[in-house]
């Protein structure tokens, strides 16, 4: 109906992902410039096209990927897990054994990336199930506390099994970041090199983007299409009340199983994308550390929507960036002696008798920026919970229903 | 009741239980007894329900009441005795297996799913008796797109019926408890059940509402032919619109019959009002 967005006379169009021509044009926009970030076309946007940045968005993509597959198990079925880690490792070597290239010391198939990417959310997601009938017997706290343990076992396991996760304190080198068909010497799609894409000068990272940007986005699709049929809500049903979702008729048993092998297939996939595009990793890698990251983006963008699972990747990826950014601005503001230079020692620490919160060296007291990170992970998942349970969407919601309604307030 | 003529063949009017079948009674309790310990909640508990029959189930707190609806459902297991639905055993299977054989409830404190709108509130009920997998529902591969405009469709008229129009988009905590037990009743009816247990579906509510409800009640069992077992505390509700009644003590048994015979039972004054009166 021209002029009644809001008016259906058709439950099928009423149900659609994007039901309002606004809705509609705003897709077409983000998608546009999504797509042109790594050509530098779009005035305001042209800075992400810098290696480095694109480098940073493609993990934020795996990243967005790893957390799809959490929201699932956390926010759409309520189960707390502290094994994501785990899961994307399981995944991340899986990828190794099967792509690889093969050594005397290492295992290696040489086989194409999608099939070892595949298999390793496949090997995730059967772990998966094995996990899941823990979370039928404990919850809460204790379903937690049980999936931190899996995070230790798997450190354990990837620190000792050195012909597939290389020597513990080295790591191992993954397969090429390329799509093939089968054979690896055979027809490819590089995504890791720089070279001539649709007449532009991409550099790797800036394909390694836009294959992503497709793999993300169907990703997302997918985990949208779970939630809105009748599994989905057949998770929301056990999170809310898991007592009155069994007598309606839901399995919780298979309900939960569900979720767990469908979240570890997202962490696998994740997890073999993410080892495979930076070529070598050490097993430290899949460390407790990850999956914290993990629960502050589902519960930074908020829990159980697929729309916060990009605010909260987009936030927390880009957050140590913008803690080095200001550091970086602090300590020119020391070397230059601004008014702000007295602040600025304060949190910086510029040499080593020097006092800081901040230290760049990463030498003696202070916190390395990475310390800096994880602290402000932790601050802000406190902050959300207490202030904003719905995280960065319920903000927007905030937002909306105030311009909603201007100039009223209901 | 509305027709949707552009979505599905199917309206809740088709759902009409006619009855009948090779059994004996729809829903039969032979001499359950329940205990938690040392506790006796039921004792040599046994009655049955009809096709299309409102029974009544009433007693002072603590009777007995809500774990008949518990053993009923597969969330107790009774000690002894014999559940049959339709001739057969329910005791061991599990609650969802229970509720997939058209046996649906609501609950005395409101047990919705508080993060979920109405709508899917209300859609979470058609759980049962569906079948789309995962994979499908992620891919909106196949029947899964014509199940989900199906179910809308269906779920469009309970929320017709039950007149809960204005908050089909609400999340459901935000409504008042009126609404909510509303939305409760309207989920139960998603399953398409051959029975229904409500647990004091007007307990806390003021005359109005508790009127409204009773139509409710009343028009399910006409127009659906749902069998229906009520726990109420409200003996007008209850005297008014129940076909026979099953009094309870203490988990004993006291009395079975039709509302005038209850009214007039000496042993359920006594367990009422008392010995002295």
């Amino acid at each position: 109906m021209r002029g009644r967005p809001l008016l259906y006379v058709d439950y099928n169009k009423e149900q659609s992902l994007f039901p309002t021509i606004a809705q509609k044009v705003l897709l077409a926009i983000g998608a546009l410039i999504a797509i042109s970030v790594p050509f530098g076309l779009v005035p305001g946007f042209k800075f992400l096209a810098s290696p480095g940045w694109l480098q940073l968005l493609v993990i934020a993509l795996i990243f967005m990927i790893g957390a799809a597959g959490l929201n699932i198990v956390t926010g759409m079925a309520g189960q707390i897990s502290l094994g994501h880690a785990f899961f994307m490792g399981i995944g991340a070597y899986t990828t190794a054994a099967l792509s690889g290239s093969s050594t005397e010391a290492l295992w290696g198939m040489e086989l194409p990336m999608w099939f070892g990417v595949i298999v390793g959310g496949l090997v995730a997601a059967g772990l998966g199930i094995l996990i899941a009938p823990t979370a039928v017997r404990v919850r809460g706290l204790y379903l937690a506390i049980v999936t931190l343990g899996l995070v230790f076992i798997g450190q354990h396991l990837f620190r000792n099994w050195n012909q597939v996760a290389g020597i513990a304190e080295l790591g191992r080198n993954w397969g090429p970041f390329q799509l093939s068909l089968w054979d690896i010497d055979g027809p490819t799609l590089d995504l890791a090199t720089d070279g001539e894409w649709f007449g532009f000068f991409l550099p790797g990272q800036g394909k390694a983007y836009l294959f992503m940007l497709v793999v993300a986005a169907l990703f997302l699709l997918l985990a949208k299409n779970l939630a809105r049929t009748r599994i989905g809500r057949s998770f929301a049903a056990i999170r809310d009340r898991d007592i009155a979702a069994e007598v309606m008729g839901v399995n919780e048993a298979k309900a939960k199983t569900q979720a767990f092998a469908i979240s570890s297939f997202y962490a696998g996939v994740a997890g073999g994308l993410y080892a495979t595009f930076l070529g070598f990793l050490p097993p430290e890698q899949w460390s407790l550390f990850l999956s914290v990251q993990f629960i502050a983006i589902v519960l930074i963008g908020g829990a159980g929507t697929v729309i916060g699972v990009v605010l909260g990747t987009l936030f927390v990826q880009l957050l140590p960036r913008l803690v080095e950014n200001f550091t970086g601005f602090l300590s020119d503001q020391i070397a230059d002696g601004t008014w702000l230079a007295p602040i600025a020692d304060i949190v910086i620490k510029t040499g080593s008798g020097d006092f800081g919160v901040l230290s760049l060296d990463a030498q003696g007291a202070g916190l390395s920026i990475f310390q800096a990170n994880t602290v402000l992970y932790g601050l802000l998942i406190a902050v959300f919970l207490i202030f904003e349970p719905l995280g960065l969407y319920g903000i927007w919601l905030k937002v909306r229903n105030y311009w909603k309604g201007w100039p009223f307030t209901y | 009741m509305t027709t949707h003529s552009h979505v599905g063949k199917r309206t809740l009017a088709d759902w009409r239980h006619r009855g009948g079948g090779d059994y004996e009674h729809l829903l039969e309790f032979r001499d359950v007894s329940l205990a938690f310990k040392g506790v006796k909640a039921l004792t040599d508990v046994s009655f049955h329900v009809d096709d299309g029959e409102l029974f009544a189930v009433i007693g002072p707190n603590g009777a007995g009441k809500t774990s008949t609806f518990n053993c009923l459902n597969g969330v107790y297991k009774p000690q002894e005795g014999e559940i049959l639905w339709k001739g057969e055993s329910l005791l061991g299977k599990r609650p969802d297996v229970i509720a997939g054989h058209g046996i649906a409830r609501t609950f005395q404190n409101i047990e919705l799913f508080a993060h979920m709108t109405v709508l899917e509130n209300l859609l979470t009920g058609r759980h049962v008796r569906t079948n789309v997998g995962p994979l499908a529902g992620a891919l909106w591969f196949g029947s899964a797109k014509k199940e989900e405009l199906e179910n809308r469709a269906l779920v469009e008229d309970i929320i017709d019926l039950l007149e809960i129009k204005a908050w089909r988009k609400y999340p459901v905590a935000l409504l008042p408890y009126g609404i909510q037990k509303r939305v409760e009743l309207g989920r139960a009816l998603a399953m398409e059940p051959e029975l229904l247990l409500l647990d004091e579906p007007v307990a806390g509510m003021n005359l109005e509402e508790t009127e409204d409800m009773a139509r409710f009640i009343l028009d399910i069992r006409e127009e659906l032919g749902i069998a229906i077992i009520l726990v109420e505390h409200d003996m007008g509700l209850v005297m008014d619109i129940a076909d026979r009644i099953m009094v309870l003590d203490f988990g004993v048994e006291i009395a079975v019959g039709a509302p005038a015979a209850i009214q007039s039972d000496p042993q359920v004054i006594k367990a009422y009002l008392g010995e002295d009166f």
